[in-house]
């Protein structure tokens, strides 16, 4: 090993962090457009480009349809871009990436959403193709037939994934007979889905009554409301009214196991109830996340990874989603230590709620959100993602300063606090996904197995 | 009719050189209060001797588990804890270390780098703890997932000749568990000499202070020798190759073609018109075989041609390959799909490409490129990787130009020359475990 010569005394010594300037915050000029359409833009000049997002809430009436809603609104999304009345598939994918667009659509539990950056010198043309398409996609039937296939396969293929079976066990695990626990479409539902259902379902849903167009880059604000309202003038309609649906309560404890027999790894999949961001417990709960497994300097990252090398990235989160919020504990572990690993996160799990956190974790983690939070908004990317989800609840874009504010407030017994109420193992559900032959007698020592909803 | 392209003002580089040899790149940018900072070790996958297989990339591991005044988990905390997200991923050329924080903790970001290419910690105890957090990256992307690494891990078998091109880069299990901290010490000193690196700073800051911080925290670091590189080209493929890998935990078969494809450094000129080929032949709804293999024939669940293992074309010295991969149902064959994209790639030699195409394909090229260019992270890698591997980090301001330059007769050019070149084909098969 080389020899560290030390000219500089200084040079040995950790440099302080100086005070920067902050982040702006982001001047959002929001307007409403005669046909409901609620419109966001921001002028952020980095680079000669703007990001668009069109989020159209898509809430779904109830669980017993859910799951008809989902294929309906994937094979939906999927086929939207097929053609309109003025142009075929073809023609409409020239003129997007004539301007530097590519246009994606997806749609999940709760909303639809387009999304593309495009030149600046091509955002009027953008919004105008956006236009044609949500007044004029026409779903061709042997399109849609050959799209119905395809997106069959996609998903069988997405069901080979254990990250996916460990994803909907989990969802299935929590949220009963809500929609959410639908977390992926039945392709023998898709495999039924006619050209002509989508075309309906186009004009039931699709329509700009509280729906948000956000525009952020090199822009005008005042052009961007000219060439919004002019091209989707022509856009109109109420939805049909269907509220969110509440999550329902689910049993915690106990472990369900998922067998995949010959699978090198287990997926252990937590998950909880969460507080959303219009709580005033929210900040201390996300800093709380942070310290038990929301980024590397956590406590979960030292101990399962760092310390016992049972897993390569576990990490925790909340997941804010219109009907509710969910924390989430994830690890990929090799099979021979799945028990272990189990074990490990929930100490860590009972030690956060438990006991307080020390200061210098707290403030860590404060540095962190903050910093972190700046950083995200940076680019006109993060920044137009960021404000179409917060829009999707319902937030404005000065939840971000608050938000800010509540973090830097945010005490000791505060986390203690959101720790206790959201990370008690008894209320929490674990969900595995691997080779049951190998995991079953050693989890068994944990907790009860629960067979698979 | 074509869109005007818009362009990005050229931010100005500065550049020095230490006496330990550690080339530095500076390119100071006001746009937002945030920094990058990126370390380019000049040495990846391919370095590998035989015997070491997956070496690189557990050293990039090992180089987070603490240094000289940092402790171990003291790297991510100092980083984290200035507000403050890091990485480092292992290539074929290079391995990078990187960081993007709040403009004040530019001077705390340095003393981390400068720390660990000083004098990483390098014990057994951190090096079998990461032995055992690599198998389980391995596992997580490649054995316990269907088509796991697929293709970039298995069509190199097929497409390239030489160990160092051929080997499996995430390291054979027997490999990595035998690594030890000797073997680590002496990949140090062979490859992470500052004479060995890039060191690139991007964003909000002051370039005489960060020039003085520069030499406060990296010129105290020992000059060494610098490793010879070996040149890892090969000639032309000498004939069509085939093979077939079957995939237990996949659920339909897939396809993969790989060409070799012109030196992407030394011969440039040659190299640039693949980029745009690619994009014509693959990128966006619009593109050739998007519309023949999903609209035309439905002969493809999903296709993708790029260059570069990886899909950055100008991150890797030559061998470099073009690229295609299509995950397709069982009813279609593999013969078919190579059928249909050796066909789309006859008529843009047979047919050309016209204005109006060639002017959509540079819209979206350049819409990707300023986009990528908007985080100062990507902006600050573009820097490091332009320096490191092109010699010049402006590199990545002018590749937008010269991409823009690139006419329909090169790209016809190009797809003419792949119509003589042999091709690699792997064909991926779902079915049980032999």
């Amino acid at each position: 090993m080389s020899v560290v010569l030390d000219e500089d005394p200084t040079a040995m010594v950790l440099p302080p962090l100086i005070e920067a300037r902050s982040a702006r915050a982001p001047r959002a000029v929001a307007a409403t457009l005669p046909n409901g359409l609620d419109t966001l833009v921001v002028r952020r000049r980095t680079v000669p480009m703007v990001e668009v997002r069109l989020r159209i809430p898509l809430p779904m009436a109830n669980g017993r349809t859910a799951a008809a809603t989902v294929a309906r609104g994937s094979l939906m999304s999927s086929s939207m871009l097929f053609g309109t009345a003025q142009r075929d598939q073809r023609q409409l994918a020239n003129d997007l990436a004539t301007v530097g667009a590519d246009l994606s659509v997806s749609a999940d539990s709760d909303r639809l959403l387009f999304s593309t950056a495009v030149l600046r010198t091509g955002l009027s043309t953008v919004l105008d193709l956006l236009a044609d398409v949500l007044t004029s996609a026409t779903y061709p039937r042997a399109e849609v037939v050959a799209e119905r296939d395809r997106l069959g396969q996609r998903i069988t293929m997405a069901l080979s994934q254990p990250g996916v079976v460990a994803r909907m066990a989990r969802s299935r695990r929590l949220f009963g007979d809500h929609p959410y626990a639908q977390a992926m479409p039945d392709p023998a539902m898709v495999a039924e889905l006619e050209a002509v259902t989508l075309r309906r379902s186009h004009r039931d849903r699709v329509r700009p009554y509280g729906a948000t167009l956000v525009v952020v880059g090199d822009v005008q604000p005042a052009t961007v409301a000219k060439q919004a309202s002019s091209a989707f003038a022509d856009w109109v309609g109420t939805p049909r009214r269907s509220r969110v649906l509440a999550l329902p309560e689910f049993e915690p404890g106990g472990i369900t196991l998922v067998d995949r027999p010959g699978a090198v790894q287990s997926n252990i999949r937590i998950g909880g109830a969460a507080v959303g961001r219009r709580d005033p417990a929210y900040a201390a709960q996300q800093l709380a996340n942070l310290i038990f497994g929301g980024y590397f300097s956590s406590r979960l990252t030292e101990n399962l990874r760092e310390r016992n090398g049972f897993t390569y990235s576990p990490h925790s989160g909340v997941d804010n989603a219109a009907a509710g919020s969910t924390f989430f504990v994830d690890a990929d572990v090799a099979t021979g230590v799945t028990a272990r690993a189990v074990h490990e996160t929930w100490y860590e799990l009972g030690r956060m709620a438990l006991a307080p956190v020390t200061q210098d974790e707290l403030d860590l983690a404060r540095r962190y959100a903050l910093g972190t939070l700046a950083l995200s908004t940076e680019t006109q990317a993060g920044l137009a993602s960021t404000l179409s989800s917060l829009a999707g609840q319902g937030l404005s874009a000065s939840w971000l300063a608050d938000y800010q504010k509540a973090v830097a407030a945010v005490t000791i017994s505060d986390v203690q606090e959101a720790s206790h109420r959201h990370f008690s193992v008894s209320s929490l559900a674990t969900v595995v996904v691997g080779d049951a032959a190998v995991v079953e007698d050693s989890l068994r020592s944990l907790a009860a197995l629960r067979n698979p909803e | 009719m074509p869109v005007r392209i818009p362009t990005l003002p050229a931010h100005p580089l500065h550049r020095l050189t230490l006496d330990n040899g550690l080339r530095v790149v500076l390119a100071p940018d006001s746009t937002a209060p945030v920094v990058a900072v990126a370390v380019y070790y000049d040495v990846g996958m391919r370095s590998e001797p035989m015997g070491r297989t997956g070496f690189a990339h557990l050293f990039e591991h090992v180089m987070f588990q603490g240094s000289a005044h940092l402790p171990k988990l003291e790297h991510a905390r100092q980083v984290q804890g200035s507000g403050g997200v890091f990485n480092g991923s292992t290539h074929l050329d290079y391995t990078n270390y990187f960081e993007v924080l709040p403009a004040g903790a530019l001077e705390r970001a340095m003393f981390c780098e400068a720390d660990r290419m000083a004098a990483p910690l390098l014990t057994q105890e951190t090096i079998d703890n990461q032995i055992d957090v690599v198998k389980e990256e391995i596992r997580v992307n490649v054995l316990n997932r269907p088509y796991g690494a697929f293709p970039w891990l298995q069509l190199p078998e097929v497409l390239f000749d030489s160990f160092a091109n051929t080997h499996n880069g995430y390291g054979d299990f027997v490999d990595l568990e035998s690594a030890t901290a000797d073997d680590a010490a002496a990949f140090f000193d062979s490859y992470y000499a500052p004479g060995n690196a890039v060191l690139a700073v991007g964003g909000d800051f002051d370039v005489e202070q960060a020039t003085q911080w520069v030499h406060r925290y990296f010129a105290r670091v020992p000059a060494r020798r610098t490793p010879d590189r070996p040149p890892f080209a090969e000639p032309a493929l000498p004939e069509d190759r085939h093979a077939e890998v079957v995939d237990p935990l996949a659920a339909t078969p897939a396809l993969a073609i790989g060409w070799r494809v012109p030196d992407p450094v030394g011969d440039f000129d040659s190299f640039l018109p693949y980029v745009v080929l690619s994009e014509l032949m693959s990128d966006s709804d619009a593109s050739r075989l998007e519309q023949r293999l999903i609209h035309r024939d439905r002969l493809a669940i999903h296709q993708a041609m790029y260059l570069g293992l990886f899909g950055d074309p100008f991150d890797a010295r030559d061998a470099t390959a073009l690229m295609f991969q299509a995950h397709h149902g069982s009813h279609v064959s593999a013969s078919q799909l190579l059928t249909a994209v050796e066909e789309e790639l006859e008529s843009v030699v047979d047919e050309g490409v016209s204005e109006t195409e060639l002017a959509r394909v540079q819209a979206r090229i350049a819409a990707q490129l300023l986009r990528q260019a908007d985080p100062v992270l990507g902006r600050t890698q573009g820097f490091a990787a332009g320096e490191l591997i092109h010699g010049r980090a402006e590199f990545a301001t002018e590749l937008p130009g010269r991409l823009a330059e690139v006419d329909a007769g090169s790209v016809a050019a190009a797809a003419a020359a792949l119509r003589i070149s042999h091709r690699a084909v792997l064909e991926l098969t779902p079915g049980a475990s032999a």
